[in-house]
């Protein structure tokens, strides 16, 4: 599978199956959009592919030309770098009979919070539930399942989320202490992660944070009136000027490394890239700001008629992030960042996020789902820290779900960087976790290019 | 080559190989929490 595409002055294909990504020029890239659809036809004879792509040269460009160009098209296809075959599906069936193991635990530590943030997919953090907070027991047995269920892995993941965690702060504090006390007897290592609004973050938090937490991340949505328009405390009144010097204070005490200022953008701040500028420009040096999850009828959705602007965002967006890099003042933005070199295996590309199987939810009460968006949903009911995962038919359905079991994303060329998706989005758009959240995938269809033109760009500043 | 660059990527056949120990970083706990954003992750057998 071939996808060209031109962003930033840059020609690029990918050659999706074998991940091979080529910069070309003109010549190159006409020849391989006439190339495609013979190869798709089966036709892998070299004269025929010469016969009709010297056609080129009665257009535009010289016989020699041609000739050169395609030469060195025909030297990448031997080397398996362009028009590679799908070699994967056969590589998932196997793949779906695998013993899973549990490896990350998200801590709904707190159904409870002292935002009233419009957007919030926990509603005010109650989850369609009632408000409560994990018992220091609960999330006790939640560690020993996950160390119990995690087979030979090592590294262990537990984030701390709600609600907002730090309404629960020694709770927080104590299971940290308890995850410690088990990593040496167990072999295992646990990665904690904080995810906050920002209140209730006072010094003692912090200096525990970055002794203990791998990863903090930040919730905050750029500009202040785009802020405080969608998280506000619950009389109203916004909370920007109270967090601002917080997070400032996080990004400073963690060396700008290992958190995030992580905020959500919606249908009221289509021009995004405002906001993430603005992040950057208050010296935050890790950045994600997300479309919003939402439902149709909310009057803050992303709608498909939003999809232009925010596809053109995405592109402003870019060129400012190549742009800042060139000055010396550069930001990671979490969407646009991919690793090439040291990506995952075809393994973690056909399988995803792991929800359900390998990633689960725990609410306070000690109930799993299969993540934090499917909290509240009682169909996605997994088991329980007393009894462990009894619900093994909506497991084996999550273990199931891949790229190949997805008819969107068999024919999508970005189906090996996001992994088929979020299956809460693809459940709550399409009704069916194998299914897609088109405005979604869309707008990762975008990032994906984004972020592959940035790589382009970085690679000709590393030339100068 | 002339009329190609082509930016250094990890073989995904190759990867077959040895792929699947399973250790890397679970998605959603990176930053996202509402999109599955995988191709930005490390290997941790390569790191």
């Amino acid at each position: 599978m071939i996808h060209q595409f031109k962003n930033n002055g840059y020609n690029i294909v990918m050659d999706v199956n074998s991940g091979s990504i080529h910069v070309v020029d003109e010549i190159v890239y006409d020849m391989i959009s006439l190339m495609e659809p013979l190869v798709k036809e089966g036709i892998r004879d070299a004269d025929t592919i010469k016969a009709a792509v010297l056609n080129l040269a009665d257009a535009r460009y010289s016989p020699e030309e041609v000739k050169e160009a395609l030469e060195e098209v025909l030297a990448l296809q031997k080397e398996g770098q362009l028009f590679a075959p799908d070699i994967y599906e056969d590589y998932v069936f196997d793949f779906k009979n695998r013993q899973t193991v549990v490896k990350a635990l998200c801590l709904h530590i707190a159904h409870d919070c002292n935002l009233a943030c419009k957007y919030c997919f926990a509603e005010e953090g109650e989850y369609h539930g009632r408000r409560a907070l994990m018992s220091f027991e609960v999330g006790k047995k939640a560690l020993d399942f996950l160390v119990a269920n995690s087979g030979s892995r090592v590294n262990l993941e537990v984030d701390f989320f709600g609600g907002e965690p730090l309404m629960n702060w020694q709770v927080v504090k104590d299971l940290v202490a308890y995850g410690r006390s088990l990593e040496e007897p167990n072999n295992k290592k646990f990665r904690f992660t904080l995810t906050t609004n920002g209140v209730l973050l006072d010094d003692e938090v912090l200096e525990f944070a970055n002794r203990e937490m791998a990863n903090v991340v930040c919730s905050i949505d750029g500009r202040k009136e785009v802020h405080d328009r969608m998280r506000p405390f619950r009389k109203g009144q916004g909370s920007y000027d109270l967090i601002v010097p917080r997070f400032r204070k996080v990004a400073e005490t963690r060396n700008q490394m290992n958190y995030y200022v992580r905020g959500t953008f919606t249908h009221y701040n289509l021009d995004f890239s405002e906001d993430v500028k603005h992040l950057a420009d208050l010296g935050f040096r890790q950045i994600s700001v997300e479309p919003v999850v939402a439902q149709p009828q909310d009057d803050y959705a992303i709608r498909k008629e939003d999809l232009p602007r925010l596809l053109s965002e995405y592109d402003k967006l870019a060129r400012e992030l190549i742009q800042r890099r060139k000055e010396g003042r550069g930001f990671n933005f979490f969407h646009f960042m991919i690793d090439l070199e040291g990506g995952p295996c075809v393994a973690k590309r056909l399988s995803g996020c792991g929800s359900g199987t390998e990633y689960l939810a725990v609410t306070p009460w000690g109930d799993f789902y299969p993540c934090h968006q499917f909290v509240g949903q009682e169909k996605f009911l997994l088991g329980n820290v007393d009894e462990g995962i009894t619900n093994t038919a909506v497991r084996d359905e999550f273990k199931c779900c891949n790229v190949y079991a997805k008819d969107k994303c068999r024919k999508c060329f970005a189906k090996f960087y996001c992994s088929g998706g979020c299956a809460a989005n693809a459940y709550n758009f399409s009704g069916d976790i194998n299914g897609a959240y088109d405005i979604g995938c869309e707008l990762q269809r975008k990032r994906v290019e984004c972020a592959i033109m940035i790589k382009a760009a970085e690679s000709d500043m590393e030339e100068c | 080559m002339k009329h190609i660059k082509t930016l250094t990527t990890r073989n995904l056949k190759e990867s077959m190989k040895k792929g699947g120990c399973g250790e890397c970083q679970t998605s959603c706990q990176s930053a996202c929490k509402t999109s599955c954003t995988v191709g930005n992750q490390s290997c941790e057998k390569i790191k």
